[in-house]
């Protein structure tokens, strides 16, 4: 469905994109995360046909952004990252002049401004002027917008940012409505774990390059490393140093004394560690409980985009 | 099909430019200045009696000077209403989404322009009533009016298309407006202080006797008086006025054929940079 191939755009002499290849399949709701300036927007501004990449070129249904814009732009609906609204224009107007835009008749259009406003909840604000209505509705309703030709694409740049909780959940849930109707939408944020939730694949992209891709528990481990487990003994905490010691699964080991806890760096197939379990309740290591720390997204997060600090 | 003949951007524009307070308020003020202006003209021409005779040439007078005041008027609200027509999209960040749409450049950049001009002319037949005071008293050719109009016509598309370009590639609002402001400035005072100054230079030549042939030939002179709307407006109202200057610079084509050349040209080449240019993110203007 959208095919980037080895896109890169340069800025004068800044590289912000570079050879990023990427393919996502029909019906896929695929999350872009990156530290601010990574490229996510840029990306997808080239997919929306608003940017020339250097070189490199995307196909969105088989049609290059490149070479057919005018194709592309039908089947895409774009939501970019900072937008405004005419004043003077009420939200079916708005709905109108866009739906105009894309050529649909005004019979089409009366039929679905209706729905769509439905849709993202906006239907009690038909008749108010769109500059008066609240950053969340407005956001809503440019969603409304960009549905509004029956895209087979969603092109989505940080569609959540500057909403409260309740507004995100609601985006959250017209977005998954979206998906059951069989849209292919790609969503960006800085937010890993908003994204891992709705997401069927996740891409990481640092200094315009994509860095990780796939589905979200494979992103989650191939960014995470080792896991870090943490054993708590009644006593004898010495002993049970000793003994983990010998895994050679095992590295880094820490003793908290003040809490009778041993913690260490695992690295080792489920199987191991079931087996390093049977030995140790053998061995009469006087195991109270046993907690694999788990490093959360937020972590993650922070640990793929430090290398963009340094440099 | 009619879908391909309808114009979004330009009934959008229409719908908004309407429903704003700002070009009612416009108008007001256009009215206002033409009432003001014949107002004091007939109280001048009566002697402030309201009793004296108004002749059919005062009358005519009265007519070359609210032509010439309107044109003034026209050429001024022109470059305000259109050199912010792409930038100020693009300051509130609302040009974006409309090229992402399937409209194509022309549709928009055509779609921008007519807005404006279709308030220009509401403009200019919302003065007419005044016209007709001039009828009233005499003296004035229906075609002369008509010929007025479509120079006002083609003057106002062809600055329009001037502030539209100026808008498409300039970031800035404000610096559109002045380059659109500066544009106007020099069509219709630039182009006269030149024309000023190549006929004085003509006279001094003549009485200096330097000049070899004694049939003047000055086609730079001709030219600033040709694409000046001034110079174009009075020989249309005073017949009189051209032979003099065509014989004066030595060029016997009459002005108005290089006017309407000239500012096709400028329209054309004006809609096709701003045409080129507002998708300038990217290679292909499609
Ligand atoms: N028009 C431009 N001229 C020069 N540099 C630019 C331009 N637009 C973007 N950049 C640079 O390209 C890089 C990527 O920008 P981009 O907007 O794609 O980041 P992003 O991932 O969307 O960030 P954010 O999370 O803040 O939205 C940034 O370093 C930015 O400074
Ligand atoms: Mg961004």
């Amino acid at each position: 469905m959208i095919e980037i191939q080895g896109l890169t755009k340069k800025y004068g002499s800044f590289t912000a994109l570079d050879n990023l290849n990427l393919k996502v399949e029909e019906g896929v709701v695929f999350g872009f995360v990156g530290a601010n300036g990574a490229g996510k927007s840029t990306t997808f501004s080239i997919l929306a046909t608003l940017l020339s990449p250097t070189s490199g070129d995307a196909l969105i249904n088989g049609k290059s952004v490149v070479q057919e814009p005018r194709e592309v732009r039908k089947q895409i609906g774009y939501m970019p990252d900072f937008f405004g609204v005419y004043d003077q224009l009420k939200a079916d107007e708005y709905l109108d002049f866009y739906g105009a835009s894309y050529g649909l008749s005004s019979s089409e259009r009366e039929v679905l401004i209706p729905q769509l406003l439905e849709l993202v909840n906006l239907t009690g604000k038909r008749y108010e002027y769109v500059d008066l209505l609240s950053r969340g509705m407005k956001q809503r309703l440019c969603l409304a917008r960009s549905l509004i030709h029956d895209p087979k694409v969603l092109i989505l740049d940080e569609p959540a940012s500057g909403l409260d909780p309740r507004a995100r959940v609601e985006m959250r849930d017209i977005l998954k409505h979206l998906k059951s109707m069989g849209k292919t939408i790609l969503i960006s944020s800085h937010i890993l774990p908003e994204l891992a939730e709705m997401c069927d694949e996740i891409g990481v992209i640092d200094n315009g390059r994509l860095i990780a891709h796939g589905n979200v528990a494979t992103i989650q481990a191939q960014l995470q490393g080792d896991k870090r487990i943490i054993v708590k003994v009644i006593n004898q905490l010495e002993r049970a140093r000793a003994f983990f010691e010998e895994d050679p699964h095992i590295s880094s080991i820490e003793l908290i004394e003040e809490r009778n806890e041993i913690a260490f760096s695992y690295r080792g197939k489920p199987e191991d560690q079931v087996k390093l379990l049977q030995k140790a309740l053998l061995a009469e290591i006087p195991i109270y409980t046993l907690t694999e720390e788990e490093k959360d997204l937020e972590d993650v997060f922070m640990a793929i985009t430090k290398g963009a600090d340094t440099e | 099909m009619m879908n391909h003949f309808s114009n979004p951007v330009l009934l959008k524009e229409l719908k908004l430019r309407f429903r704003a307070f700002k070009s009612f308020s416009g108008l007001m003020f256009y009215l206002v200045v033409l009432c003001i202006f014949v107002a004091g003209f007939l109280l001048v021409y009566t002697q402030f009696t309201g009793t004296g005779f108004f002749r059919p040439s005062e009358s005519f007078a009265m007519f070359a000077v609210l032509s010439m005041l309107q044109m003034g008027l026209v050429m001024f609200i022109t470059p305000g209403l259109t050199a912010g027509a792409i930038s100020t999209e693009r300051e509130k960040q609302t040009l974006n989404i409309l090229l992402t749409t399937t409209q194509s450049s022309s549709q928009i950049i055509i779609g921008k322009l007519l807005s404006s001009v279709a308030f220009l002319i509401l403009l200019l037949i919302a003065g007419l009533p005044l016209y007709s005071l001039v009828f009233l008293f005499g003296g004035v050719s229906p075609s002369q009016l008509i010929t007025i109009f479509l120079l006002y016509l083609l003057t106002l598309i062809a600055i329009g298309s001037i502030g539209i370009m100026f808008s498409t590639i300039t970031k800035k609002t404000i610096v559109s407006m002045i380059a659109t402001y500066g544009a106007m400035i020099f069509l219709a005072g630039i182009t006269a202080f030149f024309f000023f100054i190549g006929m004085s230079m003509e006279q001094m030549s003549m009485a200096q006797g330097t000049s070899t042939n004694q049939t003047p030939f000055s086609p730079i002179t001709y030219f600033w008086a040709s694409i000046n709307p001034g110079a174009l407006m009075l020989t249309i109202l005073y017949p009189d006025l051209a032979t003099s200057l065509e014989s004066l610079v030595g060029i016997s084509l009459p002005i108005w054929i290089v006017y309407i050349i000239f500012y096709c040209l400028i329209t054309i080449l004006c809609l096709t940079i701003a045409i080129r240019k507002l998708r300038a993110n990217m290679k292909t203007n499609r």
